[in-house]
């Protein structure tokens, strides 16, 4: 059963996620932490993180790596074949009997349409990520780091996984204080 | 045999060292598909590129799969699309492994905390890019049409995203094609 959830959770995934990999995240938060509950937004946000810390695709990275948490080595196959396999046989099939691309004003259409609603559920995941750093730290500290993050990013164009390495290194590297327990239970 | 080997090369370059995900690999795989192994022309190229950008799916693997099926048959597709895949996805489980090991340690919750805002950043500017890149292609008033009725949907009423695409895939191949 959990094989078949697996199969159409990232079958959807792949179906459905316009605009290369990145655009499917929103959309495989929604399978595994809404829908099939198989883990929480903490560790999907790690799991993110570490994506985009690591080269290659992003939508394969994930799908496999839920896959394999999930049922072991056959559930990552599954997860990344159900991701992939429909929109290669479209692409083969679609490229082997169109004489030419402009044949397809209708596809560019529908992904077209598709755009603003990806971006919808982007920046409705970027609120919730927001809201839990809030959380999770306070509102000061998380307004400041999101504005040194953005600067970093955007006007500096530093790449993010050089960003997330450091504040992953950072996170081992620092002592393990009372403090640090003092303010967990003041969050709890 | 050497064309399996030349397509598993093509497609391990660019994976391995395309950061950002698969979009951020394309030109990576041109440079070997056209320059170094000429397989196809920037022409060929390009025109795959636009058709597959048109297709759901991450774009990475829909490259490799079907130029390695040009030069390879199903298998050259198997190769291209093992090589752009697998290695990354190794890393990832490996050093996921570990860290789901320790999960419980302070340190792992911290790692969780501290990168939190840089997800959150990656997702806006992400968003951002979707918003801008649909505003030059349909312009704003069917930008706001579909962003406002998908996030009534999605949000308020709480339809599954994947009826709210499937509407808007209609209505962009009535009205936008």
């Amino acid at each position: 059963m959990k094989h078949w959830h697996l199969f159409i959770a990232f079958f959807r995934v792949g179906m459905l996620g316009y605009g290369g990999g990145p655009a499917s995240i929103p959309l495989i938060h929604k399978e595994v932490v809404d829908k099939y509950k198989w883990m929480e937004d903490d560790e999907f946000g790690d799991i993110l993180a570490l994506a985009n810390t690591l080269p290659g695709p992003i939508a394969t990275k994930l799908a496999g790596y839920i896959g394999h948490r999930v049922m072991g080595v056959f559930g990552m196959l599954n997860a990344v074949l159900a991701t992939i396999f429909p929109t290669i046989v479209l692409m083969i099939i679609l490229l082997s009997t169109l004489s030419s691309i402009r044949d397809v004003g209708w596809v560019q259409g529908m992904t077209a349409a598709v755009v603003p609603v990806v971006g919808v559920m982007l920046a409705t995941l970027t609120w919730q990520f927001f809201d839990k750093s809030r959380k999770g730290m306070g509102w000061t500290p998380a307004i400041i780091m999101v504005v040194v993050v953005f600067v970093l990013l955007s006007v500096l164009n530093i790449h993010p996984g050089i960003i997330i390495a450091i504040l992953l290194a950072a996170a081992v590297l620092k002592k393990d204080r009372n403090e640090e327990t003092r303010k967990e239970g003041e969050r709890a | 045999m050497i064309v399996y080997w030349q397509i598993f090369v093509a497609f391990f370059i660019p994976g391995i060292l395309g950061y950002g995900g698969g979009p951020a690999s394309i030109p990576l795989v041109e440079n070997e598909v056209v320059h170094r192994y000429n397989w196809m022309s920037v022409q060929e190229f390009s025109e795959v590129l636009a058709l597959g950008n048109a297709l759901p799916g991450p774009i990475a693997t829909k490259m490799a799969g079907y130029i390695g099926y040009e030069q390879g048959g199903i298998l050259g597709a198997a190769v291209g699309v093992f090589a752009t895949v697998a290695p990354s996805l190794i890393i990832m489980i490996v050093l996921l492994g570990l860290l789901y090991k320790f999960k419980d340690s302070p340190k792992v919750k911290r790692m969780t905390l501290y990168v939190r805002p840089v997800i959150a950043i990656l997702l806006g500017i992400m968003a951002w890019r979707f918003f801008q890149e649909s505003y030059i292609d349909i312009g704003i008033w069917q930008l706001i049409l579909i962003a406002g009725s998908s996030f009534l949907l999605i949000e308020r009423m709480k339809v599954h995203p994947a009826i709210v695409i499937g509407i808007a895939l209609g209505y962009g191949a009535l009205f936008l094609g």
